[in-house]
C-alpha cells in the first residue's frame, strides 16, 4: 500500500513537472507584460510539431535548433503584427489577441506540418527504472522520460530564476508589466523586451512541446493537456516562477493520488462510479484557491486603492 | 552631470523647437500647424482650455505620437518624429496627467526604474550581482536617496505605490523623473487634484529643479496663479493651434486668449 502511494506520487510529481513547463511559458509572457498568453498551449504543440516533422529530415539536434529558429522568428512576427500595434491597450484586449494567435497557430501548424499523429523519438529507452524493489513487492517504478522531464524542467527553472534576479532587467520586465507608457517614458524598449520574453516561452514551449510529444505522440491534444497550466497559475500565482512549479507539482501528484486515493472511496461508500477525478480535480481545487487565495501561494498581493 | 548624447545647447539658446507640427486622428485635427522653442534652463508653461491639445504636443514631443506634419529640432538634431526610447536615451523625461506608476513596485523601485538608461553594466555582471555590478547598484542607489531627500518623500521610500495617496503618486512621478537625470522635463498637470500646501510644495520642487539642476521645464498647467508664477514664457493652444506665445504677463492682457478661455460673442 505503502509502495502504491509512493509509485502513485511520484508519477504525479513527473507529470506535474511537465505542467510546470507550460505554466512556465505563460508566467513568463505574464510576469514581463501583464498579458494573459492563452496561446502558450497552441505554441506548444506548434514547437512539437515543427520538432517532430523536422526530425523526419535531419538528426535530432539539428531539428531543435531549427525549431528554436522557428519560435523566435515567431515571436519577432508576433511581436511586430499583434503587440507593437496593441501597446497601451487593456489587458482584456491583449488577452482577445492571444486568443487570436491560439487558434490561428493550431491551424497554421496544421496548414504546414499536417494534421496526422507524429512520434518523436527523444533516444530515451523505454524500459522503466525499478527503485527500492527489495523495500517495497515489486519495487517502485520511474519513467525515464518523465524523469529526464523533471532535469530539464529544473534546469530551465534556474537559468530562467536567474534572469528575472538581474536587477535591472528585472525590474525593466516589471515595469513593463505594469505601465507600458510609463516604462516607455524611462526608455525601457517596449518591443526587444517582449520580443525577448516571447522568444524564451517559445523555447519553453520547444521543451514542453518535445517531452509531451515523446510521452503521448505529437497531435493536436496537447494543447488542451496545456490548459491544465491554468490551474497551476492560480495555484503558484501569476507572476511567480516558483509558483509555477509548485503548482505544477501539487497539482500532478494531487490529481494521480484524487485518482487512486479518493475514486475507490467513492466506488466504495456512496456507490459511484468513481472514474475521471483526474480531469477535474485540478479545477476544483483551482476554484478553492481562488476563492480563499486569488493571489496564489507566491503570487504578489493585489494591491487596490479604492 | 553627464556629457550630452549631441551637440552641447548653452544656457538660453533653443534647446527643442518644434515647427509647423500638424497631429490629427481620423478627422479630429489635435494640433494644427503648431510652432514654438523652448530654451535651455527656462521654465516654459503650455496653457489652453480643455482639448485644446496640451497632452498631445508633450507626446509629439517625447515621441508617443508621430505627427503628420513638421519637424522637431532637439539639440540641434531635427527630425520629423521622435520615437520614446530616443527621447528617453536623450534626456527627455517626462510626467503624466493621470499618474502613470508601476503600481505593483514600491516607491524606491519606482524611483530606480528611472536609472535604467544609466546603468551600463553588462549582463554577466548583473546576473552575478558581485564587483562591477554591485558597485554600480550602489552608486544609483545613492543618487535616487538624493532625490528623495529632496522631494522629501524618504518615510514612503519602501510602499508600494499603488497604497499612497494621490499627491505623494504625483512626487514619486516627478522623483523617477529626475532619476533620469533630464535635460528637458516635461511635466503634464503636475498640480491636478492637490490640495494649496501640496500646490505649494510642488511649485517649490519644481523651481528648485529649474534653479539647482538648471533643468529645463515644459509644463502643463491650468491653475493660472501657478503658471504666472512659474513660468518664463508661456504658449497658448485653443482648439489645436498657437494663439500666443508670450510672457505671463503678456499673455495675460491678450485679447486672443480672454476670448479663448472666457467664450467670445460671434
Amino acid at each position: 500500500m505503502l509502495g502504491q502511494f509512493i509509485e502513485t506520487l511520484i508519477g504525479g510529481v513527473l507529470t506535474g513537472v511537465l505542467y510546470a513547463l507550460v505554466a512556465l511559458g505563460f508566467v513568463l509572457i505574464f510576469k514581463a507584460s501583464g498579458v494573459f498568453n492563452f496561446a502558450q498551449g497552441a505554441m506548444v504543440l506548434f514547437a512539437a510539431l515543427a520538432v517532430a516533422r523536422l526530425a523526419e529530415i535531419m538528426p535530432l539536434p539539428f531539428a531543435v535548433a531549427a525549431a528554436i529558429a522557428i519560435m523566435i522568428a515567431l515571436a519577432y512576427a508576433i511581436e511586430f503584427f499583434v503587440l507593437r500595434r496593441l501597446v497601451n491597450q487593456e489587458g482584456i484586449i491583449l488577452f482577445m489577441a492571444t486568443l487570436g494567435i491560439t487558434y490561428f497557430l493550431e491551424g497554421f501548424g496544421q496548414t504546414i506540418w499536417g494534421s496526422d499523429i507524429y512520434k518523436i523519438n527523444l533516444g530515451i529507452p523505454r524500459e522503466p527504472i525499478f527503485l527500492f524493489q527489495e523495500v517495497f513487492p515489486g519495487g517502485i517504478l520511474l519513467d525515464r522520460e518523465e524523469l529526464a522531464a523533471a532535469i530539464v524542467c529544473a534546469i530551465l527553472v534556474a537559468v530562467l530564476a536567474v534572469f528575472f534576479q538581474v536587477t535591472r532587467i528585472g525590474r525593466a520586465l516589471r515595469a513593463v508589466a505594469d505601465d507600458h507608457q510609463a516604462a516607455q517614458a524611462v526608455g525601457i524598449p517596449l518591443n526587444y523586451i517582449w520580443l525577448i520574453v516571447w522568444a524564451v516561452s517559445g523555447i519553453v514551449a520547444i521543451a514542453a512541446g518535445m517531452i509531451w510529444g515523446s510521452k503521448l505522440g505529437v497531435q493536436f491534444s496537447i494543447s488542451l493537456v496545456a490548459l491544465k497550466a491554468l490551474p497551476v497559475l492560480i495555484l503558484g500565482g501569476l507572476t511567480s516562477i516558483p509558483g509555477a512549479i509548485v503548482g505544477g507539482l501539487i497539482i500532478g501528484a494531487g490529481e494521480k493520488l484524487a485518482e487512486v486515493m479518493l475514486g475507490p472511496i467513492l466506488i466504495r461508500w456512496f456507490d459511484l462510479a468513481g472514474g475521471g477525478i483526474e480531469n477535474w480535480f485540478a479545477y476544483v481545487l483551482a476554484l478553492i484557491f481562488l476563492l480563499f487565495r486569488p493571489q496564489g501561494l507566491f503570487g504578489e498581493r493585489i494591491i487596490e486603492r479604492v | 552631470m553627464r556629457a550630452p548624447a549631441e551637440s552641447a545647447v548653452l544656457a538660453g539658446e533653443v534647446l527643442l523647437s518644434v515647427r509647423n507640427i500638424s497631429l490629427a486622428f481620423g478627422g479630429v485635427k489635435a494640433l494644427q500647424d503648431v510652432s514654438f522653442d523652448i530654451r535651455k534652463g527656462e521654465v516654459r508653461a503650455i496653457i489652453g482650455p480643455n482639448g485644446a491639445g496640451k497632452t498631445s504636443m508633450l507626446n509629439v514631443i517625447n515621441g508617443f505620437y508621430q505627427p503628420q506634419a513638421g519637424t522637431i529640432t532637439y539639440k540641434g538634431v531635427t527630425r520629423s518624429h521622435m520615437r520614446p526610447y530616443e527621447a528617453a536615451h536623450n534626456g527627455i523625461a517626462r510626467t503624466f496627467q493621470n499618474v502613470a506608476l508601476f503600481r505593483g513596485m514600491t516607491a524606491l523601485d519606482n524611483i530606480m526604474a528611472g536609472r535604467t538608461l544609466k546603468m551600463r553594466r553588462g549582463f554577466f555582471w548583473q546576473v552575478l550581482r558581485i564587483g562591477p555590478a554591485l558597485q554600480e547598484e550602489t552608486e544609483h542607489r545613492l543618487r535616487v536617496e538624493e532625490i528623495i531627500d529632496f522631494l522629501e518623500i524618504q518615510a514612503i521610500r519602501k510602499v508600494p505605490v499603488g497604497r499612497l495617496p494621490y499627491g505623494l503618486q504625483k512626487r514619486v512621478e516627478l522623483a523617477r523623473a529626475l532619476a533620469m537625470e533630464p535635460d528637458l522635463l516635461l511635466l503634464d498637470e503636475p498640480m491636478a487634484g492637490m490640495n494649496l500646501e501640496e500646490k505649494e510644495d510642488m511649485s517649490r520642487f519644481i523651481l528648485e529643479v529649474n534653479e539647482h539642476y538648471g533643468t529645463t521645464i515644459a509644463l502643463i498647467e491650468h491653475d493660472m496663479g501657478v503658471v504666472m508664477d512659474l513660468s518664463d514664457r508661456v504658449v497658448v493652444l485653443d482648439h489645436g493651434a498657437k494663439i500666443a506665445d508670450a510672457t505671463p504677463d503678456e499673455v495675460k492682457r491678450d485679447q486672443n486668449v480672454i476670448d479663448a478661455y472666457l467664450g467670445v460673442a460671434h
